[in-house]
């Protein structure tokens, strides 16, 4: 296993792209493995790598993690992402928590029947904007300051933005009422690191194209 | 609020019941709000209580915390059950991601057609006999201590635990391949305080009804079908 983590996923955003995210907004090189063909899968399946004979799967300080929640919290533990006590990761906890829910939303959506696209574009567009950026519009409103949780970078912060820009490719205009969410948007882009992710040629992934979709889904079924 | 967590869901199951368990487990007194109307849900909603609009949401130290992973984790860690470092933190957190997806399967069983249910009682223990369990069982084995982690109680115990005694109401016999989880039950059941939360009067919920798939749904105006897995 060499020094840096190295991820297991298929060449998309999946469940993984938050994962991404955390890493590089810590400023930490990471290394990917992707998973083409179902083949793929079935090797880490065998060779005893996947706890639950699921992805993603991290390596990282000797271990094989694999449950993005415990992926995404050894991560933003380890490298000062989560809050300064207790209750500060109990806030975290709940906004991250309301946003994977948001992330499951937006990642299905590439995934389903022709027929179904419809109906839940149009949830998911309201959850988004009746759900959940109100909230986090308001937590910015109430207390002022430039971050989320504790007036310092957590990976609230770097999860919202994520969240916020998959939620823009489907709505560009989608922060319209939301000028709070606006400014947090563009000062949050210019931390560095995250500057650099957002640059192309970076590990980020983009959005699932309708002709790869047949393809992941042969990976896994 | 009062100086005990108040739990605020239906008189059922659902997402709160491994949020009893964890308190429980913990040895904490706890009070309970049930859902039974839609007014009262309307109210918590206008009241500003519910984060995301959902319950499950817990009163507990000066906070209205909603979100069921945020809510286990910080009791977790208050009552020590989370591990002594950030790597038994990261095993109780996988062992509780996949409790969390198996118990997933049978969080929306009661929702399910009558013919549904016999595919998806089929699909929950298949999945707990060929994915999960045996996970668990290797690691009890592997290690040959009493708990799942760090050889203390933690909140991985408890879920699993949870997680088994309910895929047992879907196949009594499930664990008739795994002896190190049949002597983990038998253990962990006897710790006093779960013991007595399995005794008939606590706070621990019965298997779902006709009567409580009624009341979420009422409640929640939640009427579409759901789909088995």
């Amino acid at each position: 296993m060499s020094g840096k983590p190295r991820l297991h996923y298929f060449n998309g955003r999946g469940r993984m792209e938050p994962i991404r995210w955390l890493l590089a907004a810590a400023g930490v090189e990471f290394e990917e493995s992707y998973l083409e063909k179902k083949e793929d899968l079935t090797k880490l399946q065998k060779d005893g790598s996947l706890l639950f004979q699921q992805v993603p799967m991290v390596e990282i300080d000797g271990m094989k993690l694999v449950q993005t929640r415990a992926i995404a919290n050894y991560i933003a533990t380890k490298y000062n992402l989560y809050g300064k006590d207790v209750k500060e990761r109990a806030l975290i906890d709940m906004y991250v928590e309301g946003m994977f829910d948001l992330n499951e939303l937006l990642m299905k959506h590439g995934y389903l029947p022709p027929q179904e696209k419809e109906q839940h574009f149009a949830n998911m567009m309201d959850k988004a904007e009746n759900r959940y950026f109100p909230v986090f519009e308001k937590v910015l409103k109430d207390h002022g300051k430039d971050f989320l949780v504790g007036n310092q970078l957590s990976r609230a912060d770097v999860q919202l933005l994520e969240i916020i820009l998959m939620a823009e490719e489907w709505k560009p205009d989608i922060l319209a009422k939301f000028p709070l969410l606006q400014s947090f948007k563009a000062r949050i882009s210019n931390i560095p690191t995250i500057k650099k992710f957002l640059q192309p040629g970076s590990q980020r992934k983009p959005l699932i194209r309708e002709e790869d979709v047949a393809k992941v889904i042969s990976i896994f079924y | 609020m009062s100086a005990k967590p108040k739990l605020y869901y239906f008189a059922g199951r659902g997402k709160m019941e491994s949020i009893r368990w964890l308190l429980a487990a913990a040895g904490v007194e706890f009070e309970e709000e049930f859902l039974e109307t839609r007014d009262q849900y309307e109210k918590l909603l206008q009241g500003g209580s519910l984060l995301f609009q959902q319950v499950p949401m817990v009163e507990i130290d000066g906070m209205r915390m909603v979100q069921t992973r945020a809510i286990l984790s910080y009791i977790a860690a208050k009552y020590n059950l989370y591990g002594k470092d950030l790597k038994e933190r990261a095993l109780i957190d996988m062992y509780v991601g996949g409790t969390d997806d198996l118990m997933g399967f049978i969080l929306m069983f009661p929702f399910l057609s009558a013919e549904d249910k016999e595919k998806q009682r089929a699909f929950i223990v298949q999945k707990a006999t060929s994915r999960y369990f045996p996970v668990y069982e290797k690691v009890l084995k592997d290690h040959g201590q009493d708990f799942l982690v760090g050889n203390n109680f933690s909140w991985a115990d408890v879920h699993l635990l949870e997680a088994i005694l309910m895929v047992e109401e879907k196949k009594p016999d499930v664990l008739s391949g795994f002896p190190q989880l049949q002597a983990f039950k038998a253990r962990i059941s006897s710790i006093p305080t779960i013991k007595k939360f399995l005794e008939p009067g606590s706070q621990r919920k019965p298997v779902p009804d006709e009567k409580y798939v009624e009341t979420v749904r009422r409640v929640l105006r939640m009427y579409y079908d759901i789909k088995a897995n």
